[in-house]
């Protein structure tokens, strides 16, 4: 059986650590922070590999298989252009 | 084992994760923060495909290599594309987390609805609205950014409207507590995609009455919504990991959307239902004041003249691709002796961070980018004020005029400097709307034309031998 309390008390204390780390990051990187976050939040992936590649319906692992595109898009996309926006201040 | 190794990765994917973002509080350490959240990203990635649950490894693998197929070249890009290339991947995101929720109902309805308990149900109803409306809503978003003809620039509003969007939230909301409550009954199943398609019209809907000088702010919510819906995830998974990173990403979207919040003196209720400057509009000035034209000799030579120029870039800038240029004319006049600040306002251009990307492509130094808390007090010493395509953020209305729109709303004082150069792209209004008093000052000189044209205008004066 699922702890739900303990989820809850995982979210309360990463959203408090998220704030604190993020009220720190520089002005200047806001545009590849948004892009860094969004590659991050693609950790929806583990959750999507589960569905396309477990003993399920095929209905369900098509759902999961599209999920799966979408998240990798965004990790895919997300690291490199932040890796190209940062690379652009770093010159300096 | 494989359980073991599989938290383990989790631990370590999520310690990464943060390193990553406390990274990001400089410049110099950004880089690395990048390479963090990659290596955390492959454990995490590996650590769930070892596990023995996965068996079809075939469409793993297609739907992986898709996602690199198209997620490398929407990593290329230009800059100043760069919003809605953001607003893409909240869609995705949100795309993302309906999907795998809609997926798992239907998993479980099907193995045993025993499974569905109100936990998991509340968790999935979350999901699923919260994803679906991150979808259309982003895409939305992006198309408005992307300027797609279909889709109308300027914000749609109509009587009612509020009504009718929260009608349609509300209507989503109570079906879900309904599913909640009766996870399985012979309707459930149908009520389901009732449920989705109540959330991607309403995603629709939100975003229509939006115009683009709310795009930071509305880009921001959309980034936490995105977050919050792997948070649900990760709820419905029993996935501690996806709940970190989620909460992680639905933060960071929190408090850019309050930064930009602020930034325009309004509440997020207001951006979101308030649809910005459309009602107002007809109100402009009757005695209307005539523009003085300057022509690029005449602004070449008071730039040259002058100790400390500000410029102050816009969106127009980002439009005309200008920024290069601009690192021109900054490159010929700090060589004349003459000091040169950039004027970052917080909502300048479409989405958080905007202009320092674009000016940090130019090459220009980001410590000659200041931020308007700190520049306002310099705008008395200075001697040009040079606007590129910026207009709200400068317009002086804010200060006193109640009925205006952008009322209360902190603005670069352009005006405070000795002489202003407007560079502009024709003699409209600005994107609220709203007329600019700034623009019809005595000391206002208008540049018009595309802002790449004009100030490759001004940095021919210099380099040509116009000037000497």
């Amino acid at each position: 059986m699922t702890d739900y309390w303990s989820m809850l008390f995982v979210f309360v204390l990463a959203t408090f650590i998220g704030l604190g780390v993020i009220r720190r990051v520089s002005r200047l990187l806001y545009t590849p922070l948004m892009s860094l976050t969004n590659a991050i939040s693609a950790i929806a992936v583990v959750g999507s590999i589960v569905v396309t590649g477990a003993d399920y319906p095929t209905g369900i692992r098509i759902l999961g298989a599209v999920a799966l595109f979408a998240s990798v898009t965004n990790i895919v996309s997300g690291f490199l252009i932040t890796d190209r926006m940062i690379r652009m201040f770093k010159k300096q | 084992m494989t359980h073991a190794i599989g938290q383990l990765g989790a631990i370590a994917a999520t310690a990464l994760f943060i390193f990553s973002l406390l990274w990001m509080s400089d410049p110099k350490t950004a880089r690395r923060g990048v390479a963090a959240g990659v290596v955390g990203m492959t454990i995490a990635v590996l650590a769930t495909w070892i596990q023995p649950e996965i068996v079809h490894h075939a469409w793993i693998l297609v739907a992986i290599v898709a996602g690199f197929l198209v997620g490398v070249p929407l990593s290329r890009v230009p800059l100043t594309a760069v919003p809605q290339r953001t607003a893409l991947s909240h869609a995705f995101g949100g795309l993302a987390a309906g999907l795998v929720g809609t997926a798992k109902y239907y998993l479980w309805l099907g193995e045993g609805p025993e499974l569905l308990t109100k936990f998991r149900m509340t968790a999935l109803v979350a999901e699923v609205i919260l994803g679906f409306l991150t979808f259309t809503g982003s895409l939305m978003a992006a198309g408005k950014l992307q300027e797609i003809r279909w889709i109308p620039q300027r914000p749609v509003t109509y009587a009612g409207q509020n009504l009718v969007n929260l009608g349609i939230l509300a209507l989503a909301v109570i079906l879900g507590v309904l599913l909640i409550a009766y996870p399985a009954a012979a309707w459930s199943g149908f009520a389901f995609p009732v449920v989705i398609v109540l959330a991607l019209l309403f995603g629709v809907l939100l975003i229509i009455p939006i115009g683009g000088a709310d795009m930071p702010t509305v880009i921001s919510i959309l980034n936490s919504y995105a977050g919050l819906a792997a948070v649900a995830m990760g709820f419905v998974l029993d996935n501690r990991l996806l709940v970190t990173a989620g909460a992680l990403d639905g933060s960071s979207g929190l408090i850019l959307s309050i930064i930009m919040c602020r930034a325009m003196n309004r509440s997020f209720t207001n951006v979101l239902f308030g649809a910005f400057g459309t009602v107002q509009v007809a109100k402009a000035n009757e005695d209307q004041k005539e523009w003085k034209q300057e022509s690029p000799e005449g602004a070449a030579q008071l730039l040259e003249q002058a100790r400390l120029v500000v410029i102050i870039p816009g969106y127009g800038m980002a439009v005309a691709q200008a920024q290069h240029k601009v690192r021109e004319l900054y490159d010929q006049l700090t060589k004349r002796g003459v000091t040169v600040k950039f004027a970052i306002h917080p909502v300048a251009g479409r989405m958080p961070g905007h202009m320092n990307v674009l000016l940090a492509e130019a090459e220009i130094p980001y410590s000659a980018l200041v931020e308007m808390d700190e520049i306002n007090p310099e705008m008395p010493q200075c001697d040009v004020a040079l606007v590129i395509g910026a207009n709200d953020v400068v317009n002086p209305a804010a200060r006193y005029a109640k009925d205006s729109p952008i009322f209360g709303m902190p603005i670069i004082d352009a005006d405070k400097a000795k002489t202003v150069l407007a560079i502009k792209r024709s003699k409209k209004q600005g994107f609220a709307g709203i007329d600019n008093e700034l623009y019809v000052h005595d000391k206002t000189w208008m540049l018009f034309g595309d802002a790449k044209g004009v100030i490759g205008d001004l940095v021919k004066q210099f380099a040509g031998g116009g000037l000497h």
